[in-house]
Formats: structure tokens, sequence, C-alpha cells
């Protein structure tokens, strides 16, 4: 997810001098439904608003070979979502490359020269599309114009046609390799002079050819995942894949407890262990931890398996004195006084109407209270890095979703400037929010360092990932609301309690911030007239970060819970009174509701459009049979969520099985991003992030108990398995040629899963699940 | 200690610790990254490889243990069966970040070799112990189905 604070601490490079030079171009005003909105405003949004902004140049991200080969830059982090796909296609879409000549090569961190890499908040397609379109675009004109001078004709008669250069009227045509060297000596043309495909000549943007997996249409979906093949055959490189012959090995271990601190360390037995070379301290930080290690002792091995053996061979004394009240940190009591700190007001976020009356006169009072606990993003590919220093330069490899600060902080670190810094991404085994936090490549830095610059991979185990991760913030949602005689919603109180992500880079402010209130919380989008919004204090123990949709995760099942249960009080059919809830489509800037960051994009050009909300829930309940019969003991669930300017409804189908067991018969997902550039992967992470949610709903919990994860492993801290996905997953893909700007895909998905499964236990067993996970509950 | 081991058809010596699991051994030594590492407690399957055909986590298994049965990693797989599954799980798209594919892709291999054409339930069970954070399942049990039909016709 986003990482506004991480910005707030780099330098906001401002990209408005390159816009003024934009102006609103003819070709530019013919694909401006795709492009970037021109405003006047102060305000910067979207891309313009990131540290480094944005780079169109064809320079930068296309080369072209002799032998014709297109090789496109690509400058985000590749985690599962695609972008290394999906962004060379948008780029070989303009250009006009045949898909079978186009590679992918990637960046090292270097924001100077690409502009923003943190890959995170559902942002590379909103943020760069355009800009690799006018790469394209600009590429494509510059072989163009070579080809002209070449023929001695007009560049306006010469066209760019699958990998070549034609001359209709003379039928003469020279492929891209034949023109790469001249079209590379020519001037790039200023973009208000760019011609811009129109969307009808596209050839591999949007194209559909239906799910893959639709064995009967038999389909093939070009262009594939570009690193499929080389995934599947063991040959794609990831973090723990890089190796040199005089690498060592490192393990760490980290202090148990946030904050605290190496008092001594006894690594006598660790050194017999055959393989161990020595012990190295890495300086703790303490707190706030930000981006950095949280210290402790290496052991630095020959191999892994023998830096694993020395570290269980460690006698450590820790000073806990450090880590103050977190070494008291016990979640199941902070859960108690989160749900005690509820029932008085807290700070106010939103006030409309009088909710005092509107609770006091209703007909009905309803309340309920929810908690999600804290959770770890586990990525397959635990955190790993290896790093090297030659000639006074440091060398990083490693899997991070933010290069930028990655390389910043191991510069730092390393009293080096950035520029001496290379960070090199290699492919991420998974992310969702773990990675863009490097204090991994830190550790490798501080042992590289250690040992005169020799390469040091630092791998963490399992059990490393699961005791010092970022968490996701542990939450308690209370809600009260009144409604009248005929069930409708007069008043709506919302207490939401979290620990803050800005805890992890300032002193604990207790309250959540702006932006992580405008994950679906403030934005809370129903039509209700009294409506109070608060957020009481929750001070932080341990070191909260970002986890796939972060804290749209609670707020969405809070709120897509209670409406569900509302909807019963008032003794309505769900959908129908969701739908009312609502109320009519409409566009809702987000600053009437107090929210000010709207993912960082123009509230004017994203606005909360209720029409699209009320769509992807009629999808949804059509394709799903809503309202059909049911055999006793079985039932349909919904929610519906915004978030990262997208639009999710998910209905279930589920039926309690013999001894408590869930059956997940099927998910119905309608998702509505705006513009899709590669529906089949925004299938297949609406598909995976449906499963995360099912575990999320179902298992997913990191306990504390003096300040320590009591969760080791994957037998305890359990994640979703093969039996766990639907029998049937359909995702339903909307309004692919709306006029709406380009939304976010790798989170907008998950949110409402865990409400819809919780609202379809429901009504499958009457039992209303308001704790996460569900665990026994059903059983009990 | 010296240890020999038979791997993808070639024979390596390898100077480790007896205890060392395979998996480190394939990794750190023979420098087979393919088998992937994600839990070392069996849990995950993201280090499974083949011992003489058969699926086995080689994160658990000490490297002395192996004996001269023969391993099989992703980058020596070669079965009609391996060239069927690898071939779907490309054309469906089946990876999202591709990790733990190797060891679902052996574990897949492991499956339709010893039942050619598995339902739903058989493809649960034998792929619940390859956990895949990103949750391409849907996709897995799909590219099961089309790999077994193009082995069978």
């Amino acid at each position: 997810m986003n990482t506004p604070v991480d910005d707030l601490l780099l330098a906001n490079v401002s990209r408005r001098h390159f816009l003024k030079g934009l102006a609103a171009g003819s070709a530019l005003v013919l694909a401006a439904r795709w492009d970037l909105a021109l405003g006047e405003e102060e305000k910067e949004y979207g891309a313009d608003a990131m540290p480094h902004g944005w780079v169109d140049d064809p320079n930068v991200f296309i080369r072209i070979d002799a032998d014709g080969t297109v090789t496109v830059t690509n400058h985000r982090a590749e985690m599962g979502q695609g972008i290394r796909t999906s962004l060379v296609m948008v780029a070989a879409d303009e250009l006009g490359a045949d898909w079978d000549r186009v590679r992918v090569e990637q960046a090292p961190a270097d924001q100077e020269k690409y502009g923003n890499q943190n890959t995170d908040g559902s942002r590379s397609m909103r943020h760069w599309f355009a800009p690799i379109r006018r790469a394209g675009a600009a590429a494509r004109m510059m072989l163009e114009r070579a080809a002209a001078e070449r023929w001695g004709v007009p560049a306006s008669e010469c066209h760019a046609r699958v990998h070549a250069v034609v001359h209709a009227a003379s039928g003469r045509e020279l492929g891209f390799g034949d023109l790469a060297a001249a079209a590379r000596e020519l001037s790039v043309p200023p973009r208000e002079r760019l011609e811009l495909k129109p969307q009808s000549e596209w050839r591999y943007i949007g194209e559909d050819a239906g799910p893959a997996y639709d064995v009967k249409r038999g389909s093939v979906v070009r262009p594939k995942a570009i690193d499929g093949e080389d995934i599947v055959t063991g040959q794609a490189v990831y973090g723990a894949d890089v190796a040199f012959e005089d690498m060592l090995y490192a393990v760490v271990a980290r202090p148990p407890v946030y904050g605290a601190m190496l008092r001594s360390v006894d690594d006598g037995e660790a050194l017999k262990v055959p393989g161990v070379l020595r012990t190295v301290e890495i300086d703790g930080t303490g707190q706030p931890a930000g981006f950095k290690p949280l210290g402790g002792v290496a052991v630095v091995a020959e191999n892994t398996w023998a830096a694993i053996q020395g570290r269980k061979a460690l006698k450590i004394d820790w000073n806990l004195e450090s880590a103050g009240d977190n070494a008291a940190y016990d979640s199941k009591a902070y859960r108690k006084q989160l749900q005690q700190t509820a029932r008085a007001p807290g700070k106010v976020i939103r006030d409309e109407g009088d909710i005092e009356s509107a609770l006091a006169d209703a007909a009905e009072r309803v309340s309920a209270t929810y908690y999600m606990p804290h959770m770890a993003q586990a990525p397959m590919e635990p955190p790993v890095a290896v790093a090297r220093i030659v000639n006074g330069r440091a060398e990083v490899w490693a899997p991070v979703q933010n290069p930028g600060a990655t390389r910043s902080g191991v510069a730092k670190r390393l009293g080096l400037e950035p520029e001496d810094v290379t960070v090199n991404v290699t492919l991420l085994g998974g992310g969702f929010g773990r990675k863009s936090k490097p204090d991994f490549a830190q550790e490798a830095a501080s042992l590289t360092k250690a040992f005169d610059g020799r390469p040091v991979r630092v791998q963490w185990t399992r059990d490393d990932d699961l005791h010092h991760t970022y968490f996701h913030a542990v939450s308690v949602d209370r809600l009260e609301a009144g409604l009248d005689a005929d069930g409708r919603a007069l008043g709506w109180r919302h207490r939401t309690l979290s620990p803050s992500i800005g805890s992890l880079f300032a002193p604990d402010p207790e309250h959540i911030a702006p932006f992580e209130l405008g994950q679906g919380f403030n934005t809370m989008p129903f039509d209700i007239p009294a409506i109070r919004l608060e957020n009481p204090e929750a001070p932080a123990h341990v070191r909260i970060g970002w986890f796939r949709s972060v804290y749209n995760l609670p707020h969405a099942f809070a709120i897509q819970s209670f409406a569900a249960e509302l909807a019963e009080a008032a003794g309505r059919d769900h959908r129908d009174y969701l739908l009312e809830l609502l109320g009519p489509s409409r566009e809702i800037d987000p600053r009437t509701f107090g929210d000010q960051w709207n993912y960082g994009e123009n509230p004017e050009r994203y606005p909360i459009d209720i029409g699209r909300m009320r769509a992807v829930i009629e999808k949804a309940t059509a394709e799903a049979g809503w309202g059909r019969d049911l055999p006793k003991g079985r039932g349909l669930g919904l929610a519906v969520h915004n978030s990262f300017v997208s639009y999710t409804a998910v209905v279930f189908d589920v039926e309690l099985g013999d001894g408590g067991g869930l059956i997940i018969h099927s998910a119905d997902i309608a998702f509505d991003c705006g513009p899709q550039v590669n529906p089949e992967r925004i299938r297949a992470q609406l598909e995976g992030a449906c499963v995360m949610g099912i575990g999320i709903a179902m298992q997913s919990e990191i306990t504390f108990s003096e300040g320590r994860v009591q969760q080791d492993n994957f037998h305890q801290y359990l994640v979703p398995r093969i039996d766990r996905a639907p029998r049937e997953t359909r995702v339903h893909l909307i309004n692919p040629d709306s006029e709406a700007a380009i939304g976010g895909v790798g989170e907008p998905g998950l949110p409402p899963v865990a409400p819809a499964l919780c609202n379809a236990i429901h009504a499958a067993t009457g039992r209303r699940i308001r704790r996460l996970p569900v665990g026994d509950q059903l059983s009990a | 200690m010296s240890i020999t081991l038979k791997v993808n058809g070639k024979t390596h010596s390898v100077d480790v610790d007896a205890d060392t699991p395979l998996l480190w051994v394939l990794r750190d030594e023979l420098r087979l990254t393919g088998t992937k590492y994600g839990c070392g407690i069996s849990q995950c399957g993201a280090c499974t490889v083949h011992l003489d055909g058969s699926p086995t986590r080689s994160c658990v298994l000490p490297v002395q243990s192996v004996g001269d049965r023969s391993v099989t990693t992703i980058e020596g797989l070669e079965s009609p069966a391996a060239a069927a599954v690898q071939k779907a799980w490309a054309e469906m798209d089946v990876p999202q970040c591709g990790y733990c594919q190797s060891g679902q892709v052996m574990s897949a291999v492991g499956l339709l070799e010893q039942t050619p054409q598995p339902d739903d339930d058989a493809i649960d069970g034998a792929m619940r112990g390859n956990v895949c954070r990103c949750a391409t399942y849907q996709r897995i049990r799909a590219a099961i189905h089309r790999a077994a039909g193009e082995l069978e016709a």
C-alpha cells in the first residue's frame, strides 16, 4: 500500500514545470480519458505528487537493437501483480512492436532517471500508463522519421506496423532493427506533438480472450506473462537466488521485543558450529524504527544451514528496559483495552446531523463491536538481501518494493552518497507490503561492511519473518445505529481504533493518520442523516506497517458487517438495504467527507462514485443468483468496498458442513477499476485476493505475549491452502470502456472478502462473526 | 564430510555437515536455486523435489539420508507429465509472483504420475502441502486438469 509517510521524508520534486510544457495538445486531447488531467489546481495529484514524479523519455525506457529486439526497461517492482508484463504491453503497443520480439529489463534503483519507483498503493498502472504510453509513441515517431529520411518522403506518409515502418505509397518497408541506429540519433518529439494511437489500433492493451483457465474455450491469452516460462522451469531469479563465489551467509538474532537492545552476547558455542566464521553485532535503532534494522547479532557462515545452527547456539542477554511497556504487550489484554476505550467518545473525524438525538429517538438501536487481529504479510519468499562493496561502491540485490528508499537507507547506513549505491531489484517472491520496508537490505549492507566488502547474503527464516515483520495493525471498531420504525437508518456512529503506521516514523501519534482514515473510514459513503465518526487513541507496541489493502481491511469488515446487521434488524433483504444505504447514483467529492487524501488522486477525476458501487453490487449479486432458494444450512453473503480508487463487490455461497467445517461453494466478484490494460492479470489478482481474504476471515492471526510473537511458522500462523479456495471463483470485470480514470488492482479486491464471507456464514448458520479470525467459532 | 549425491542425472560430491538439509545443499552448494526455501519445517512445499520420482520436502531431509536415491529438481524435470504441467502452467498464467511455483509444479507432476485423471478432491489432497500466498489455487486446479487432458489425448 501507499507509503505517504516515507514519501514525506523524501524531497517532493515538483513535476509542474513539465506539465506546463505539456499543455493540451490535440493528440493528448484525443486520449484525454487515458491521460493526466491537466488542471490548474495548486495541489499536485497522482504521479505528479510522488517523489521524483514521472518520466516519459523513450530513451530511458525503450531500446531497439539492430536485430530488431525491443528491450523495455521496467522500473517498478514485480511481486506477482504482473507489472513487468503489463507496462511492457503498454510500451510495445504504442510502439507497434511484435510481442515475440520484446523483452524486459529490470531497472536498478534510480528515481532521478526513471521517476518514482515505490511499488505500493496499487499505483503502477494508475501513474505510469500515460508516461510509458508517451514513451512508446515517441519512439515510434522517431522510427517513422528515420524511415522518412532514409526514403526521402514526408514522415506523415510513414507508419509503424508490427515491428516495421511502412511507406504505403511506394510499398517500401524497413524493420525496426534496420531503423534503430538512425532513430536513436533523432531528437525526441515534444510532448504536445505526440500522436498517440487510438484505442481501436491497440493490439495488446485491454486485449481479452477470456479467462485462461476456461478450458472449453481453449484460449491462450496473449501476450502471456513475460516471466511465466522462467518461473515454471526454475530459472526466474528472486532475491535469495543471487550468489557469488566468495559469498558469505548470514542469519540475524533480533531483539524479541520491539525496542529491546542487545546487552551482551556469548557466541562461544555458536563459533564451534562447523562452517560458522564469526558473529557481528548489528546496531539497533530503537523506536521509532522506520526502515532501519532492529539490530541484534548476525551469525556469518559458509552456508545458510551453518548460520542457522550457529544462531541457535547463541546466548544473548537482551536489554528489555529500552523497550518500555512493549515488553508487557499482550494482544488479548490489548483487545480488551481497545474495547474499553471504544466505549467513550474519541477524536471527532466527521460529524453530520445530530447523532445524539438520532440515536435517542430511534425506534430501534443496534450496536456491535468488531475485532481484527495483527497479521503478518508472510510472502512465500521471506526477506533476503545480498550486498557487497567494491572500490568504495556498494551494490545490493534484493526483492524490494521501494528501491529508492532501499538505496537511500543503505547509503546512509554505510556513510555513502546514494550515487555510490546500486540497488538491483530482483523478482519479489511476494510482497504484500512487507517488502516496502527494506530493513533487511540495510542488514546486508552492515554485514558486507564488517567483512571488508565481501558479498554477504542475509536470509530471514520464516520464524524471523513472523516474529519481526511490520505487522498489520490490530483493530477494534465499535458501531451504533438508530433505525426508524420502517428500519431506515437515521444515525450512524462509528469509532475506529488502531495503532498508526505513523508510529513507525515519529513518536507514536496514538491516532491514525489522514491516509489511514481515508481508507474507507472517513470516506464511508452511506446516505444517512446523522453520521459521527470518531478515532479514539490506540498506542503501538510493535512495528506497524502496510499489509495489502491496509486499514481498508478493518474498516470494510466492520462497516460491511454492520450494514448486514442493520438489514437484519430492519427485516430487509441485505442487498436491497445496502443499495438504500448507499442512496442514488452520484459522485461524491471525498473532500466533503473531510478526506484530503483520496489515495493521492485528484478528487475531481477520482470522486467516490456511488453509481459504480451500485453497479458492482448489482453485477455480483445477479451472477451469484441472489435471492434464489437455498437448503437449510446454506447461504449467500455480500459486501462491497471502494479502495485505491476502484470498486469491488463479493458474494459468497457457503454451507456449514458436518463438524462445523465451512464449505465455500463459490465466489462471485464484480470489479471495476476503470480501463483495463491486462484483464487476465486483473482477474488473477482478484482470484488471489479472494482466497487471501478467506484466510484473513478464517484463520490468520498473530498474537503477542510479553511483547513476543507467539507464532513461529506456518503450523501456527495459518494461511489458506488449496482446499480453502472456493470450488468456483468467478471474476466479473465490468465497465472496461468507461470514461473513468484508471484505478488500482493489487489491493482493492481484498477488503470486501472477509465481511462478505462472514455475512454468508450468518446467512447459512445464523452465527454473526464479529471477531476475526473465525477459527473454531463455528464448531464451538 | 564428503557426500555423494545424484541430482538431475549427474553425480555430485559435496563437502557438508551430514545433517544439512538437502535444500541447502541444492541451493548453496550446487547453486540449483529453482528449489526454494519457504519455512524450513515442511509446512509450505516451496522446497519440493522428487526423490526417486516421489515429491519430497527437501528442507527437512538430511543430505546424508538421501543415499543413492536420485534427486530431481525443477531444473532437471523431464517427463511427459512434466512437460504437460509446465505448458499448462505457462499457458494459463498460473504464477503470480512465482516463488512457490517450482514446488507446485513438482507436486503436480508427482500427482499426475500417480493419478492420471485426478478430480478436484484428489488435487486438493495432493497439493494441500504447497502454500501459495498469491493464492493461485484456482488456476492450479484448472492447469492440472488441462495437463491431465493433454496427457490423455
